[in-house]
């Protein structure tokens, strides 16, 4: 291991001087969720440039340069041998270390539950928070979802419930729906309707310039609408004019439209749903596209998520233990549970005694700050208001080392390329190094 | 190392063996002949015992989004089946659908070494085979599902010729990684995208005109002219609705004579008859499968419990999902490619139509008499989870234990099947052939499911037992490539299987219209579609083994 530093920084020097530049086509994005797989970007030893295809998400995180190369403890350098072996020491006794972050391709995550599987952990993805909406609906009552590719080639109308689609992802209008369909003579003839939050900027006007429906209202609002908008696709009765600010009418019109569409797709982001129970709501959306569909005609539910490994960690954790990725080992077993295995918490509360932070994808998303042993292998480039005991930085999936990663449909795993040689261990490796060495 | 296995009851129906006293020997992994001076490391004395070759599952939903999305949905499930870590095997979760490593553990435990995943969606398999490389110990493979992709009914709307069709169905196989292929719903899934709600063999998908008869037709000379081993896979149309036993009588005369599987037969072998609308088709379907050389099934038996039914089948899940137990379900349209949908299910022996659909499952075992052509499953987990086999076996084997057990299910469904009339037990050659011999066979392994020499030495040991349940479900030992990994019923060393494909031919300038469609309509790149083999082998526990076409 300590050879494999070595080999990074001569690696580093090497591309540096030999100033090898080479543009990558057809380059894959583990960054914004919706499966990029265009970009090209130059290569220039170790830095890299996005030349086409690039966009606010996910530009930035392709060109973040890498700062760290060395492990340390306690902020000192050390060979990534001795770091793994200070991490280990550091897990060794504990009795409910956390695993927070859970940020990386579907090998770290390999990685990660066989760490925490090992030393009775408990395994929280960052954005769990926000994905429960999902999961609690998801488990309770089920959905009719769709992927990507349907939505391009028949969505005729798109219906987005309290959501900054364009800031989410800047180029979902573009790759998915001002853009050729299968099923539709012209797409730019396709609805928006943004029912909530109005959108931050034009990519939802489509190409003729067709601008989106907006109906706003306070995002708290939205279980309220959210219910008569599923009432009157249902038919029942409603006797109020308006809720939340919205004209009853304009709800009907949306109602009516849904059921008039060949092919309407409901979009959300769990994470946005920013109030007490929001899985109240995404289980009233889920139930509507439900009853659209038994009333001759087709629609389907479409979660946005995905970002930087979300997907990735609670479709491997699935696998693994049966349960998404907020799961405890500490009785040799997994157990799921969506609030008591809050890491937060834990740590908050003092029933954690350790914190394993892991994040090969954005420099941004550090650990929470806390006095317990903390153990961080995280993208190159992090800092920290207070030093972990060990630092790990790793390659980043997608750009230091091939790997695969989930897109928000759940169903497409994207390969993901190696961009350049910079030397740097995968998560995998350094979280099957530490359980080694345990 | 050589090791010897000795004076066991041999049941090896691929050398026509059945039930005689032979030594087996293993070097390096496979079985050879007697060696000159058989000094063996290490002995093992069977006399008295069984011993088959390592049992293969033919059908078995291991891999893929679907069997994760049926996972997701029950967490209550896997509570009642939690599984501890041990110092050689990772924790996990049981019943219904268990995670990736209990599969692997479980498996071997019950004596299989090699399953296959039936329904790999082409843009799903990179998932699939990520799961099936978390399964340990067993050898596993895929059939690739086509039949509701835009590509193909697009390729058939525009009459191109059945070779442009073979080139895509084995550039499909090729980048999917698949040994077989399956047809689904034919047609089914694109039409429900379509809002259709049904899809008869010969009624037409409304947007391209073509019929589930015409998909089945083009996909099942393909194989034979691609010569892959396995004939085309099909779960059929009208999946669970009274009266399809028609629907499958008339798929089987309309496929010609080409060699066709039809898999959980079960679910397609329901007439219309008596007071409740529903009733046993078996027995006209196991005449047909009799007369019909060219057709192979797998039965997909229901077992009373809760299970979860995870299938391709979007449009016929959808309708179903007013069974729903409990009241949770999901269903999915998916790339231009296919669909899904996940229902949990409990079968009653108190519901009428579980308790014949259970009746009719095994009639059909009984009534059809050749065992090369008939495959033990229940559709894992849709009829009922893989370990539930050994039971299974046992009603096959023991009239009395069967009898046993109609004499509890819903009494009208005990006066619609002619169960109790049928005397037929299974012996055990006839066993190892339906799960061992004949698999091997249907799927083209040609050195797995045997025991002469150079046969992998996949073998399982059990101590005979008139109790078959008992006996299936605790052997004494399982070697899987010659390698010790499970006694008296429990793993003792983890080791890796294989993945089995096959790569049959097509011409490169197939990726030229499929690059153009790839650009305009999919939201990938044609070069990121496909799966390389390093994505398999690069965990450094992975390989592929390549079988030849025919």
């Amino acid at each position: 291991m300590g050879l494999l530093v070595q080999h990074c920084l001569e690696t580093i020097y090497t591309k540096l001087k030999g100033s090898l530049m080479t543009e990558i086509t057809e380059v894959p994005s583990p960054f914004c969720g919706i499966g990029t797989d265009d970009l090209t970007i130059r290569v220039d030893g170790i830095s890299l440039k996005v030349i086409e295809n690039g966009c606010a998400v996910n530009t930035p995180l392709f060109e973040q340069a890498i700062t760290d190369t060395s492990p340390r403890i306690n902020g000192s350098p050390v060979s990534l041998d001795a770091a793994v072996n200070k991490a280990a020491e550091l897990l060794k006794n504990t009795k409910l270390p956390v695993i927070g972050g859970c940020a990386s391709d579907v090998n770290g995550m390999r990685g990660l539950l066989a760490l925490a599987d090992r030393c009775g952990a408990v395994v929280d993805n960052m954005n769990f928070v926000g994905a429960r909406n999902n999961f609690l609906a998801l488990q309770d009552s089920g959905w009719m979802n769709t992927t990507l590719a349907e939505v391009k080639n028949r969505c005729d109308l798109l219906l987005v419930i309290g959501s900054d689609v364009e800031a989410f992802a800047p180029r979902f209008f573009e790759r998915y729906l001002w853009t050729e369909a299968m099923f539709l003579e012209d797409s730019s003839q396709r609805q928006v309707i943004y029912l909530g939050k109005a959108p931050s900027g034009d990519a939802s006007t489509s190409p003729n310039g067709n601008k989106a429906q907006v109906f706003e209202c306070g995002t708290a609002d939205l279980p309220e609408v959210m219910a008569v908008l599923r009432a009157l696709v249902k038919q029942q009765p409603i006797h109020a004019e308006s809720v939340a600010g919205i004209a009853v009418a304009d709800l009907k019109a949306i109602a009516d439209q849904l059921k008039a569409a060949n092919y309407s797709v409901v979009t959300w982001a769990a994470g946005a749903l920013t109030f007490n129970q929001a899985e109240l709501t995404v289980q009233m959306l889920s139930e509507m596209v439900k009853d659209i569909n038994n009333q001759n005609t087709r629609c389907s539910g479409l979660p946005l998520a995905g970002k930087e490994g979300d997907q990735t960690a609670n479709q491997v954790c699935g696998w693994t233990t049966g349960y998404p990725a907020r799961t405890r080992f500490s009785r040799g077993y997994p157990e799921y549970d969506p609030f008591l295995n809050d890491s937060r918490e834990l740590l908050a509360n003092g029933e954690a005694d350790a914190l394993v932070w892991v994040h090969a994808f954005n420099v941004a998303s550090v650990p929470p700050v806390t006095d317990l042993p903390t153990i961080v292998v995280g993208r190159s480039g992090m800092t920290f208001s207070k030093e972990p005991d060990v630092f790990i930085p790793v390659g980043t999936p997608g750009i230091d080392h091939a790997g695969h990663a989930y897109r928000m449909d759940n169903v497409v795993a994207i390969r993901l390329k190696k961009l350049r040689e910079s030397g740097l261990p995968s998560t995998a490796e350094v979280l099957k190094a530490i359980e080694q060495a345990l | 190392m050589l090791i010897k296995l000795t004076g066991g009851t041999v049941y090896d129906p691929a050398a026509g063996v059945a039930g005689q006293q032979q030594d087996i020997y293993i070097q390096d992994g496979r079985i050879i002949n007697p060696p000159a001076e058989a000094k063996p490391d290490k002995e093992y004395d069977l006399k008295g015992k069984v011993v088959m070759s390592g049992a293969i599952d033919m059908h078995t939903h291991i891999g893929g989004g679907k069997g994760n999305i049926a996972r997701t949905l029950l967490p209550e499930d896997h509570r009642a089946d939690p599984v501890a870590r041990t110092h050689i095997c990772r924790s996990g979760c049981g019943h219904a659908m268990p995670s990736t490593f209990v599969t692997g553990y479980r498996y071997a435990e019950m004596g299989y070494t090699t399953g296959f995943e039936p329904a790999l969606l082409p843009v799903n398999a990179r998932q699939a085979h990520m799961e099936m490389g978390d399964i340990p110990i067993l050898d596993k493979g895929g059939y690739v599902m086509l039949g509701s992709d835009d590509y193909l009914l697009r390729m058939l709307t525009a009459q191109k010729d059945q070779k442009a069709i073979n080139d895509y169905v084995a550039w499909t196989m090729q980048s999917a990684k698949a040994i077989g292929v399956k047809v689904v719903n034919p047609g089914g899934i694109n039409a429900f995208k379509f809002n259709q709600r049904k899809l008869d063999l010969d009624e037409q998908n409304t947007h391209y005109g073509i019929t589930p008869r015409e998909i089945l037709r083009v996909l099942a000379t393909a194989i034979k002219e691609l010569g892959v081993s396995h004939p085309l896979h099909v779960h059929g149309c009208n999946l669970g609705v009274p009266g399809n036993m028609q629907t499958t009588l008339d798929t089987i005369q309309g496929i010609g004579g080409l060699p066709m599987h039809l898999t959980h037969i079960q679910f397609h072998s329901y007439g219309t008859e008596g007071d409740f609308k529903f009733s046993s088709g078996a027995a006209q379907i196991a005449e047909a499968i009799n007369l019909n050389k060219n057709i192979t099934i797998d039965v997909g038996q229901i077992l009373f419990g809760q299970t979860v039914t995870a299938s391709g089948d979007s449009m016929r899940q959808h309708a179903n999902h007013k069974h729903a137990s409990p009241n949770k379900w999901v269903t999915m349209d998916i790339e231009c490619d296919a669909g899904c949908g996940v229902v949990p299910f409990k079968y009653k022996d108190q519901n009428f139509v579980n308790a014949l659909q259970w009746a009719i499952g095994l009639e059909t075992f009984l009534l059809v008499d050749d065992p090369w052509r008939i495959f033990l499953t229940t559709d894992h987990p849709n009829g009922a989870p893989f370990t539930s086999y050994p039971h299974l076996i046992r009603l096959l084997m023991d009239k009395s234990f069967r009898n046993d057990v109609l004499a509890t299910i819903h009494p009208e469904a005990q006066k619609m099947t002619t169960l109790a009339s049928i005397d037929r037990e299974y012996s055990l050659q006839e066993i190892a052939i339906m799960t061992r011999a004949g698999a091997a066979k249907l799927i083209g392994l040609k050195d797995r499911g045997g025991l002469s020499a150079g046969n992998w030495a996949d073998i399982t040991v059990y101590t005979d037992n008139p109790n078959r349940e008992q006996m299936f479900e605790k052997p004494d030992y399982v070697f899987k490539d010659g390698e010790l990994v499970v006694v008296d019923g429990k793993v003792v060393h983890v080791t890796w299987g294989t993945t089995h494909v096959v790569k049959p031919d097509f011409d490169p300038s197939v990726e030229k219209g499929l690059k153009e469609y790839f650009d305009r309509y999919l939201t990938m790149k044609l070069g990121n579609f496909k799966i390389s083999d390093d994505e398999i082998t690069e965990d450094g526990r992975g390989s592929i083994t390549v079988h030849p076409t025919v």
